[in-house]
């Protein structure tokens, strides 16, 4: 089966309906065993159990990036290939964003208030952050305002493209600019700055909190599917009763 | 070239224009998008006292000194030194040897007077007992050095 097949909407209904509740039963245990771990971790040598918020708000911060990267992608399958299902993951995928790097801004606020002295400053990481959520909700509201659903998704895939600009200055911004927040502890050249007795918790947490993003995005898809084909058949109906 | 071809080179060509316009608007507002100054750019700079700012720099070891609520300390970069007063609340974090960033005014006098102080934590993390052993066996200092060099772009500040 080529991958044109798997990506028609009903091959993908079949799949995904099939899919669905391993995905979730996995999210929810790799979740669980997780948020065990990060209670079971060590204290860190400065910031004592205040470290904690760390296995949430990564997870928050990468998924938020993952989850534009992906729409991304469908926008240029829907710019491109001008594919149905890559219309339906860029609209599933913006409202689950959204919510994940709001948590992000949320969790770093009350992280940073006890260990920087602040909840909130205009550095170039916090500030290219908040205008990630802003491109997140732009996207939905021009989804929204646009009545035709083929034009909405075009002009949303156009804003998404130009939007990718941010990506990189979210990820370079600690090391472009001076900024409060800290460089990067992760995903550098040179290796982790991360003890690995928290690395750990730290992994098992970000897979957990990506299940559950791609279980809630595939459900959110196959929502939006039988959304579309209820509104076609009520056209029809409302079409033949006319 | 098919259509898909022509729309994908389209849509590749206008990335790159935007990607290098915002680039060129990203090194032109270079000094605004900086969130402090370091010891070094503010001597070099010749800031006019009374001129807002933000200064960043390390707490140097041995120059806090308490009187009362307000705390004095010497805020270095390694290169420069400014002496900072403060009177207030300090964060948790502060301490000796620590990433500090102060907001205030520099006085005539060259000191200066901050109204916030906000610690800056590196990206080294783990537990006390390795970070004890790593200071027992005489390590500590190439782990800071180390986190130094690589976190050195744009003058951040770690260990």
């Amino acid at each position: 089966m080529a991958l044109i097949d798997i990506a028609n909407p009903t091959r993908f209904l079949a799949w995904s309906g099939r899919v669905l509740p391993w995905l979730s039963v996995a999210a929810v245990a790799v979740l669980a065993a997780g948020i065990a771990l990060a209670f079971t971790a060590p204290a860190d040598y400065q910031q004592g159990e205040t470290v904690r918020i760390m296995y949430i708000h990564v997870p928050f911060a990468w998924l938020a990036m993952f989850g534009y990267s992906m729409m991304a992608a469908s926008a240029l399958g829907i710019l491109v290939w001008r594919h149905p299902l890559a219309d339906v993951a860029h609209k599933a995928a913006a409202p689950i964003g959204a919510t994940f790097t709001f948590l992000c801004l949320v969790t770093g606020a009350l992280w940073g208030r006890p260990m920087w002295g602040t909840y909130w400053v205009w550095d170039a990481r916090l500030t290219s952050v908040l205008v990630l959520l802003l491109l997140y909700l732009g996207l939905m509201a021009l989804r929204a305002a646009v009545d035709d659903p083929g034009r909405a998704g075009r002009a949303a895939a156009v804003l998404t493209l130009v939007g990718v600009i941010n990506l990189p200055i979210v990820k370079f911004s600690v090391d472009w600019w001076n900024t409060l927040h800290q460089p990067a502890s992760v995903l550098r050249m040179d290796g982790p700055t991360i003890a690995p007795a928290m690395l750990w918790p730290l992994l098992t947490c970000a897979l957990g909190f990506s299940l559950l993003f791609l279980a809630l995005h595939m459900l959110a898809m196959r929502t939006e599917i039988l959304r579309r084909r209820v509104e076609v058949l009520e056209a029809r109906a409302a079409e033949a009763s006319a | 070239m098919t259509r898909k071809g022509r729309r994908l080179v389209l849509i590749g060509a206008a990335l790159t224009v935007l990607g290098l316009a915002a680039a060129l608007v990203l090194t032109a507002l270079n000094d605004t998008i900086v969130f402090f100054r370091t010891p070094t750019e503010v001597a070099q700079r010749q800031v006019v006292p009374g001129e807002r700012l933000r200064l960043g720099g390390l707490v140097e070891a041995g120059s806090v000194v308490k009187q009362g609520a307000t705390v004095t300390f010497v805020v270095t970069d390694g290169a420069a030194k400014v002496p900072v007063a403060y009177t207030g609340m300090l964060p948790d974090l502060f301490r000796e040897g620590q990433g500090v960033v102060t907001e205030g005014r520099l006085q005539p006098d060259g000191t200066f007077a901050a109204d916030t102080v906000l610690a800056k934590h590196d990206e080294n993390y783990m537990p006390r007992e390795v970070a004890d052993t790593l200071k027992k066996s005489g390590h500590w200092m190439e782990e800071a050095q180390k986190g130094r060099a690589s976190g050195a772009g744009g003058g951040a500040l770690t260990q």
